[in-house]
Parts: C-alpha cells; structure tokens; sequence
C-alpha cells in the first residue's frame, strides 16, 4: 500500500507534519501527495472508530444479506446504489456465495431496524430476499481489538 | 575418645562464610552496568523507557497459536540435542536462501536456549585457559564475562563514531597476539545500530587469516537492517568456514522470552559446542523450539511489518534527536540511536541520571556497553511512536536547561 496511505490507515488524525517525519519527506510533500489522493476519491473520509459498548445510549448495527434479481442492463448497480442512498446504512458490498448483497444498517432499537428492512429495503424492485443478522458484540472493528486486555509487560531496562 | 577428637577437630575450623565458596573468576565479575540503572528506573512512577533491549511487539499471534496447540498435542518431551529436526531444516534453507551459504542441517547447525546460551558455548568450545578474544566495543554486555567465564582474556578494541562504530581491521590486528583465537563481531551492533561494510569485513578476513582465527558472528539483528542488508562474514569468499554465525529469533520475530538461538558453522566447532550444550542444556525448550519453527515457516510477512514500523520510527526519532540538538549518526541496524552527548560537558552517567531524575526519560549511559561508548547514550526505539515523541519533548527541554 502505498506508505502515506498505511499510516492514515492506522490513525486517521497523523498529521503531514507527524507522517513527514516517519517518512523520512519534508511536511509540504506529504500534504500535497495528501491532497491529490484526496481529490482523485483515494481518500474518501477520515473517521473515527467508536467503542459503542462503552456508550450509554442504544446504537444497533445489522447485516442484511439480501438476494437481488440481477438487471438486464445494470446488473447489481441499480439496486445496491438504490439501497445506499439511505441515510440507516453504513455499507452496502456485493458478495460472493448464497447471496448477493451484505449490507450493514445502524439503527437505535432492533425494532427500528426490522422497521426500516420491511418498509424500506424488502419492498425494492429487484430485492428478492432478505435475512437480517443483529450484531449483538464486537470484539474487533478496523484491526482494534475491542475486548479489554491486559497490556503485557517488559522490564524497564533490558541488555 | 572418638568424640573429642572430634570437637578438637571443629574448635579450629572458620566460621561458616558462603562467600569463600564462590569461584573466584565470578566473585571478582562486576555486576552489569545496567543494573543500577534498572534499579533506578524501576522506582520512577510515569518514567518513559527508552532502555528496553528488546521488540515492544508480542510475538505475533499464529506463533503463539502454533505452540499452545502443540501442547495440547502434549509435545511436552525432549527434543534431540541438536534441536528438531524441522526446525535446523527450516533454519538451513532459509540462511541457503537469503544469504548464498548452504548449512548441512544434521552437521552444522545446533539450536540452542537464546543467543546468548550460543555465544557462551561458542566461546568456552574455543578457548583454552589464557587464551585471548578480541571484542569490538561498545557492544552488548555478555561477550567479556562470558569469554573470562569460558576461562580466557577478553581483549576489546574500542570503535568510532568517525567510522560510524565499524571496526577496524587495522585497530584489530593491534590487539592480536600469539594467544588470541578469535574475533567476536556483532553487527547490527547493538548498541550503536552500526553495521558492517563488505569492503570493512573483508580488510578484516586478511587479518583473521594472518593470524588464523575463529570469527564468532552474533547476528541477532541480521533482519534489522534498514535501506542496506545485512552482510554476514560468512558471505566473504572462503571465510565460511572460518565462522560461526550465532543468530536466533528474539529480535527479528518478537520472540525474546522464548529463548531460541542456533549457532552454524564447521562440524567441528559445532560438534564442541554441541557436546557442552548436551551436557548443560540437553535440548532448547521444545514448546519454543515449535513456536520457531512456526515463525519461520510462515513468519515472514509480520516480521517484514515489524520491520517497517521501526524503519518508521527510526526516521522519525534519529530525526528528532538530531533537531533537539543530541547529535546522532543515522544507525542503519537494529533498534538503537546512539548519540553523542559530549558537548554538553556531563559524562554519559550524570546526563542519563538526571535526565531521568529531571524529566523522567529513561537511556542507558553509553559508557555500560564500554570504554568507547562514554560519551553516548544508547535509546531503544522499540517503544511506540507516542512515546518517542512524548520522549523527545521531554529531552528538549532537558537539553535547554542545561
């Protein structure tokens, strides 16, 4: 991958003048190569990786694994761009396997969720089936692993 | 009758002193540098350690896996002296690979408990009492207790920051004499970050072949180069069998608290190395011996990662030492930055103790690691980017209010 790019990867808020000194390139290099992965669509957004089971209020997320009737002349695109408009989901992947579409949607309740499935997503032209999975624990999101651990430790001063 | 003799007999024995039964070579070693060091840091709450020897990375976690399974397998016994057989095979192939030299795996490789069980057997396979070896420092430790230990005269041979701390051949063959049966080298060095040229090593070979010695290689930081590989000896055209590399898997593949090491050489120096391990060790630990095996069979891409963070952070903190004002040559190995602290008028002790009394940042005085090292610090940058940025704060502001 390209080097900039493995370190935003990481840590979204690494700043050229911070990713300049890791690579060894002065900070105006790194903010211009920066800027131009921004505007070519490279880099899409910089989020942040929320712990919500650290959060009091109630955020759902779901997987829909949906069945599609494949379009004569748009194939999945159609559809799964339909689907994406809607503010409630997170990602839309075409997949391999028993179905077509994986599609995560963030909600307040489990109700909420089913809701929106029913009157939103089942009744699309094209969607064939849907099969909702609630996600009821994360332990790993993004390459963090979620699960509190102990930090192993090393001596102080070693040889 | 009996009986008085008896205490007649104990009225003249001395009072019991458990002091006057240590062996006299270890009653006289000094205690390790580093130790007071240790102490001293290990009191300091919020202190930030830049003296750790060792990878801040867990060993990765299909190794870890690969082991657990394997004792529940209950591979629990002992393996051959030598070490597993897959494992001096994996080993073999990949040194063939990467370095050009081929290693009979039955003959000429012997896995042991860590380098460092390596480097003793290397030199106590080799010395006669009174026999000299030549040590390049400022190096690890463990070389001249090890070589007094095995009975013979450490002779060291002080390196330059001028030289970027590559030893040289002339400054070796000064310190040869009709006695001295080997040449330790350790590159990547630790602690300087050094490491060799072809054209260093080779000016070297004529001297070992002048004086028909042993060149004792510790490569545990063999995989840690940066922008240049690493170049063994061994590699030098006839010099093969005049080596013995020592390398192990602690540094390259996170694996210090394994203790996994081999030693490769000619039958002969390993066939007497073996014999003392046999005698001492018996067998490297097996669950570890297996971890090994995993990590070099499919290590490959975590140790490359590994690699890369430190490359990262070496950028970042020789950089960051250099703009403070602690100039530092760029260590082209390992996981150390050496720099020098000489104008600031403090010996390497007093600047290293009250830059941790002062702004609680912990480095190991260079002058631990030898004669030569006085006058630099030595700072792991095995530690996070946070912490070597949070580090680098702090010094700056020693550094100005001295």
């Amino acid at each position: 991958m390209h080097e900039i790019l493995e370190i935003l990867y990481e840590n979204a808020k690494a700043t050229p003048s911070e990713i300049a000194a890791l690579l060894g390139k002065s900070e105006e290099e790194v903010a211009r190569e920066i800027k131009e992965m921004e505007d070519a669509g490279i880099i899409r957004k910089y989020i942040t990786l929320i712990n919500w089971e650290k959060l009091d209020q109630s955020v759902v997320f779901a997987v829909l694994e949906l069945k599609v009737a494949l379009q004569r002349k748009t194939g999945y695109d159609a559809v799964a761009e339909r689907i994406a408009r809607f503010s409630e989901v997170e990602s839309v992947r075409l997949i391999s396997g028993g179905h077509d579409l994986s599609v995560t949607v963030r909600g307040k309740s489990m109700k909420d969720i089913a809701y929106f499935v029913a009157e939103k997503i089942a009744p699309l032209d094209g969607v064939q089936s849907t099969c909702t999975h609630f996600i009821l624990k994360s332990y790993k999101e993004h390459g963090a692993i979620l699960t509190e651990q102990p930090k192993p430790e090393r001596l102080v001063i070693t040889p | 009758m009996k009986q008085q003799t008896k205490k007649q007999r104990l009225k003249n024995v001395l009072p019991w002193n458990a002091k006057d039964h240590i062996n006299q070579s270890v009653r006289d070693m000094p205690p390790s540098g580093i130790r007071k060091f240790f102490d001293l840091v290990s009191e300091m709450k919020g202190a930030i350690s830049l003296g750790v020897g060792e990878p801040d990375f867990v060993t990765p976690w299909h190794v870890r896996e690969a082991c657990i399974y394997s004792l529940e397998l209950g591979n629990t016994h002992y393996t051959s002296n030598k070490g597993m057989l897959e494992l001096r095979e994996a080993i073999c192939q990949e040194v063939s690979r990467d370095m050009g030299i081929d290693f009979d795996c039955n003959e000429e490789i012997l896995i042991t408990t860590g380098v460092s069980e390596a480097v003793d057997l290397a030199f106590r396979a080799t010395l006669n009492p009174g026999e000299e070896a030549v040590v390049p420092e400022p190096c690890y430790v463990a070389y001249t207790p090890d070589i007094i230990l095995a009975g013979g005269v450490p002779k060291t041979v002080p390196t330059r920051l001028e030289n970027e701390f590559r030893v040289q051949a002339e400054d070796v063959a000064r310190r040869v004499t009709e006695k001295t049966r080997s040449l330790l080298l350790s590159y990547p060095n630790n602690p300087t970050g050094a490491i060799m040229t072809r054209s260093d090593l080779e000016d070297l070979a004529d001297v070992v072949v002048e004086n028909d010695l042993i060149v004792i290689s510790d490569e545990v930081y063999a995989e840690l180069t940066y922008s240049k590989s690493h170049i063994s000896f061994a590699q030098l055209e006839g010099m093969k069998e005049r080596t013995l590399i020592l390398n192990g898997l602690s540094k390259s593949h996170a694996m210090t608290g394994w203790r996994i090491g081999y030693a490769m050489g000619d039958p002969a120096l390993v066939g007497a190395m073996t014999k003392i391990h046999q005698y001492t060790m018996l067998c490297a630990p097996t669950m570890a011996q297996v971890a090994a095996l995993e990590a070099m069979q499919s290590g490959k891409d975590e140790m490359l990662h590994m690699r890369h963070e430190y490359d990262l952070r070496r950028r970042l903190f020789v950089s960051g030492l250099n703009r403070i004002g602690l100039d530092c040559f760029e260590p082209k190995g390992a996981f150390y930055a050496f720099p020098s602290v000489q104008r600031f008028g403090l010996s390497s002790e007093e600047f290293a103790e009250r830059l941790l009394y002062e702004q609680k940042v912990a480095v190991v005085p260079g002058n631990v690691f030898g004669e030569s090292g006085e006058g630099f610090l030595r700072c792991s940058y095995a530690t996070s980017r946070e912490e070597l940025i949070e580090a680098l704060d702090r010094m700056e502001i020693f550094i100005k209010s001295l």
